[in-house]
């Protein structure tokens, strides 16, 4: 029987999928609170909120290649434009078997690279002529793997589908505010203004447990690309080193340089900002350290000697 | 990948398939009768070398075990600017007029088992069987191991394919071999030894 090299890592995935479990948990929590509360007053607008904050996630899912591409300003490349990358990323698909991403570059000099879209078949992957100009081909080989696991494994869609309670109580707690505001007149004033608050103040917790899991999710899923990478082009050395040069520089790069890409953060495969103040448990990448340890696991795994 | 594998991120790396290789010799004597293309005896596997001992080990039982035999082939490595290594097995030249191709096939064969055994299945890319014209073209079929599909591959000069030749090989080993239906997935691999 074939012997395999694959480093598991079930504590991660129990993690993984206990946090996912509480985003579930907490998406039917909120959506059962509020109907409860609102039930009496007005289920319709409830109901309308709710369906309204779950389109917007669809949208965000569905429309998620195009919508990057222009956050970034980047523009698809064709293999004539971009041989080499084009050529590095066909080997990949067909080490990995899975089917061929559109490639795009962007035209700036931070250095980093981003893949989304809302399925394998309809992905891009993106990488910036900084990135292009910092990675001698094998990191950048590393950095397009760790990419094209984040496809492998549709992270777009499952972080869309976790940031659904989030997006959900964000909106009912726009909504309620107005109704806070301006609903406490007619026949049930004080009835309905302690609801609409109530409702505000769950929908406010739901939205910032739902944003701290989050980011815990989306350094775990970074953790998992990183691995799937790095088994992928058995060369674990090469995007550790990769990301040694990016965050390393990242880091050295003043702040208000730095705003403009802030919305892309959760795709990036270095984060470019580098906040202090809470920043272990808001981050949405893990820290280098532990990017570099589990990158070490495997390659001391792939590097043993045969029995 | 399945829901769950979807849901915890786990990819595993995908094994290669390595039975198909076995058509080859069939396959070889029906592109000679039907066009002309005779193999030139040699093969050659490529596949991705991973850091460290383990594999340093591996490759050096796999020359070792090509070179023990009578009439053992010429064993070559070479690395490609993609980062992949090149393994040419060299046999002498095949007889036209009853072209071989088993030991052949079974040299790649055990080059593929190797690597196999030893946990490096998923590094391996494709495998390479060049063949020439009477007219000199060259046409490389090419066995791709996540697939299991072989697709032709014709340089007629630098970074210049012959799609036409492709095509009629594609036509003519169909009955043979599994070949790749997808055209996108026929990579270029230029440089590639033997070609």
């Amino acid at each position: 029987m074939a012997r395999t090299r694959f480093v598991g890592d079930p504590g991660l995935t129990f993690r993984m999928t206990t946090v996912m479990a509480l985003l579930g948990g907490l998406f039917v929590a909120v959506v059962v609170a509020l109907m409860a509360l609102a039930w009496n007053y007005s289920p319709g607008v409830g109901i309308l909120i709710g369906l309204v904050g779950i389109g917007i996630a669809w949208w965000q899912w569905y429309s998620s290649d195009t919508i990057a591409m222009k956050a970034m300003r980047a523009r698809e490349v064709s293999p004539e434009q971009a041989p080499e990358l084009h050529a590095m990323i066909d080997r990949l698909c067909a080490l990995a078997d899975m089917p061929k991403p559109r490639v795009g570059i962007a035209e700036t000099d931070l250095p980093n690279a981003f893949a989304t879209g809302r399925s394998p078949q309809r992905s891009v992957v993106v990488v910036t002529t900084g990135i292009l100009q910092r990675l001698t081909a094998e990191e950048l080989e590393g950095v397009l793997a760790h990419e094209l696991s984040h496809v492998a494994h549709r992270d777009v869609l499952v972080m869309t589908v976790a940031s659904t309670a989030g997006i959900v109580a964000g909106m009912v707690a726009r909504g309620s505010q107005y109704g806070v505001m301006f609903g406490g007149r007619g026949r049930r004033d004080q009835n309905s203004g302690l609801i609409f608050l109530a409702v505000l103040v769950v929908s406010l917790i739901t939205y910032a447990v739902s944003f701290l899991l989050l980011r815990l999710l989306s350094r775990y899923r970074e953790l998992a690309a990183d691995r799937a990478g790095a088994q992928l082009t058995m060369n674990p050395r090469a995007l550790a080193s990769a990301l040694q040069k990016i965050t390393g520089e990242i880091n050295q790069i003043p702040q208000r340089d730095l705003r403009a890409a802030q919305s892309m953060n959760a795709f990036f495969i270095a984060p470019a900002i580098s906040g202090v103040s809470l920043r272990t448990l808001t981050s949405t990448h893990p820290s280098l350290e532990k990017r570099l340890e589990q990158l070490a696991r495997i390659e001391a795994e792939l590097g043993r000697p045969a029995a | 990948m399945g829901f769950w594998d979807v849901v915890t991120g786990r990819s595993k790396p995908k094994q290669a398939n390595l039975d198909a290789l076995f058509a080859v010799p069939s396959a070889a004597i029906t592109l000679q009768a039907a066009l002309g293309l005779v193999p030139t005896g040699d093969g050659s596997v490529c596949y991705r070398s991973a850091a460290g001992a383990g594999f340093a080990g591996t490759q050096q039982d796999i020359l070792a075990l090509l070179q023990a035999s009578d009439g053992a082939p010429r064993v070559a490595t070479s690395q490609d600017s993609y980062g992949f290594t090149w393994l040419a097995v060299d046999h002498d030249q095949v007889d036209p007029t009853a072209p071989d191709l088993t030991g052949l096939c079974t040299d790649l064969h055990a080059v593929n088992t190797t690597l196999e055994l030893n946990g490096y299945g998923p590094g391996l890319l494709c495998s390479l069987i060049p063949f020439t014209g009477t007219d000199g073209r060259k046409v490389g079929l090419v066995y791709l191991y996540k697939q299991g599909t072989f697709y032709p591959f014709a340089p007629s000069g630098p970074n210049q394919r012959d799609n036409l030749l492709e095509l009629s090989v594609r036509d003519a080993v169909g009955g043979d071999l599994p070949v790749e239906k997808e055209l996108s997935r026929w990579l270029a691999l230029w440089g590639a030894p033997g070609l």
